[in-house]
């Protein structure tokens, strides 16, 4: 599977990733080859194979609704890049 | 001795007798750390004085009375794991200024065991690496042999038990993290069953494979830490709501009967040959103790890697999508909401990340799904029932832990498909969920450790301690320590 150009750019865009001119070149290639070895798993015959999401026997693990204090708002802003008036402060979404 | 080598058990017993104290411990841990940290690099962040602070507090406790086998004892943690009020940057620039408002589960139980904690050590990025070249701090070195890799993700810590830094650490597992670098640094690294131990708190890779694990310098040692952080919490719903054994109680040195399996499919062609004559005698030790060794079959090994790094960079990229440059970590503002995730993203995330959720953000993308991410998920099946096929014939799989010993430094940094070919042993059994560990079991040529997997079905690890303590105990592989 060898990946165009224009699939790399529109990967990094649905990942939300910038990428340069460099990086976009070096992963066209590189993801490339990692596809192509990829390819021996359609040797596989999978048709009757259902697929494994976890290992783990547990399904809809339930637990009590119970209110339980939360950290101080000011412990949790204290990470955020910006914050004003105990909101986390981000560019307009709105015009 | 230096007090520095001691092992966990070791140090316990000398402080139960009044021998030493914490404070002494912790003092001499530290002025190993100054003395060669420098060379080693294994610690992104130390936290001195809050050491000492616990060393004194670990002996006001045992002053009054109390003793456990971590009361006292100076870890450390790798950096994928939160630590309320210590840097917790998963060895990347997006969280360089990130400190947790809270303990990670296992961290909150080496606290309340007593255990000292020294500080957090270097990782791949996100964990996501096998020689500790993808932090975007450093590369830590391997103190066998400076000019190495120590392994990865969890090199730091590795290599911090190795050198003498600390007298166990914490890792994580995702596809071979605690037991690869534990291989190349020529101590224990075992990696629980998925579920044993919990992940709240444990920064996210790959959510279905990612397992909390211990480093030690020896069996015994792995353990006790295993002991310590094991079992449900009610923060991981996917923490396994079993009890937790006395792990000690099951290194009884007996492995008389034990149905050991060798897998054909792990002796593969340009394997590094000493490393498969180590293995083959390990195995003839266990025979010689009197293991019923018998060669089995897991067909599908070969697939693995491919499942394996489709299946994760897909968990990763939904992961590493909370890195939006709002709630924490590093901001980069662009032209509007968009652009700023973007340019937040594209400056803090390092090339090994990019690629890895380029990669997922692929597996997962329209029209693609099928072929790859289900196809993978599908192939994981077989690989599962490949081993519980096996563990209906034998009780333990024993295998090499990695094809060859430590490698320089840069030799595969700019090619990830030959870098991802060293997992090629450690991977299967997280897609598969299963335990094991990796121990010392001989030397290359050089002088570099070469590392025996020994693998147990869901919830084994007691088989597989103590046919890996059985082993130790027989050898002395396990005594000897880098001359740094």
């Amino acid at each position: 599977m060898k990946l165009n150009r224009e699939k790399v750019e529109h990967i990094a865009d649905l990942a939300r990733l910038a990428l340069s001119d460099e990086e976009k070149t070096l992963y066209q290639e590189q993801l490339s080859a990692i596809l192509e070895y990829f390819e021996r798993l359609q040797e596989l015959d999978t048709g009757a194979i259902p697929p494994t999401a976890t290992v783990l026997p547990l399904r809809n693990v339930m637990r009590n609704d119970e209110a339980k204090l939360p950290f101080p708002c000011e412990d949790i802003l204290a990470n955020a890049p910006a914050a004003e008036e105990g909101c986390f402060r981000v560019p307009a979404v709105l015009e | 001795m230096e007090l520095c080598q001691l092992t966990i058990h070791e140090a316990h017993d000398q402080l139960a007798t009044g021998a030493i104290s914490a404070l002494e411990l912790t003092e001499a841990v530290l002025a190993r750390i100054l003395a060669i940290d420098n060379d080693v690099k294994a610690y992104l962040t130390l936290t001195p004085e809050s050491a000492l602070d616990q060393a004194l507090a670990a002996d006001a406790r045992r002053a009054a009375g109390e003793d456990g086998p971590l009361l006292g004892i100076p870890l450390a943690i790798k950096d994928v794991l939160c630590t309320e009020g210590v840097p917790t940057t998963a060895g990347s620039r997006i969280l360089e200024n990130f400190a947790p408002p809270y303990d990670a589960t296992a961290i909150a139980r080496l606290k309340a065991a007593g255990a000292i904690l020294l500080g957090k050590t270097n990782t791949d990025e996100f964990a996501m690496g096998s020689s500790t070249e993808n932090s975007a701090f450093f590369t830590t070195r391997n103190p066998w042999d400076l000019t190495r890799v120590p392994g990865g993700s969890s090199g730091g810590s590795a290599a911090a038990i190795a050198a003498g830094e600390c007298l166990g650490a914490l890792g994580s597992d995702t596809g071979g993290s605690v037991r690869q670098p534990a291989s190349l640094c020529g101590i224990v690294g075992l990696k629980p069953t998925y579920g044993r131990v919990s992940r709240y708190g444990l920064i996210a890779f790959a959510s279905s494979l990612d397992q909390i694990g211990v480093l030690a310098q020896d069996v015994t040692d792995a353990g006790l830490l295993l002991e310590a952080i094991a079992g449900h919490d009610p923060c991981d719903s996917t923490s396994l709501d079993a009890p937790v054994p006395d792990y000690a109680a099951a290194l009884t040195g007996d492995v008389e009967g034990v149905r050991v399996g060798v897998p054909q499919e792990y002796f593969i062609a340009g394997m590094q040959p000493e490393v498969e004559e180590a293995v083959r005698a390990a195995v003839n030790v266990l025979s010689d103790l009197g293991a019923e060794v018998r060669e089995i079959n897991l067909p599908h090994t070969d697939y693995a890697l491919a499942v394996y790094y489709l299946i994760a960079p897909a968990e990763a990229s939904a992961n590493l999508a909370r890195y939006d440059g709002v709630r924490y970590g590093l901001r980069v503002d662009g032209d509007g909401l968009i652009e700023t995730y973007k340019a937040t993203r594209g400056q803090g995330f390092g090339p090994e990340v990019k690629r890895r959720i380029m990669l997922g953000a692929y597996a997962l993308s329209a029209g693609y799904y099928d072929a790859y991410y289900l196809k993978a998920q599908k192939a994981r099946t077989l690989i599962k029932a490949d081993f519980d096929s096996a563990f209906e014939q034998v009780d333990i799989v024993v295998a090499p832990a990695t094809p060859t010993t430590a490698f320089p430094i840069g030799e595969k940094v700019d090619d990830p498909l030959q870098m991802y070919l060293g997992d090629v042993f450690t991977l299967s059994m997280n897609l598969a969920g299963i335990c094991g560990l990796s121990l010392p079991c001989g030397f290359d040529d050089a002088g570099l450790p070469i590392g025996l997997q020994v693998m147990g079905p869901p919830l084994g690890e007691e088989t597989a301690l103590r046919v890996a303590h059985a082993y130790e105990q027989a050898t002395e592989w396990h005594r000897q320590r880098a001359v740094l």
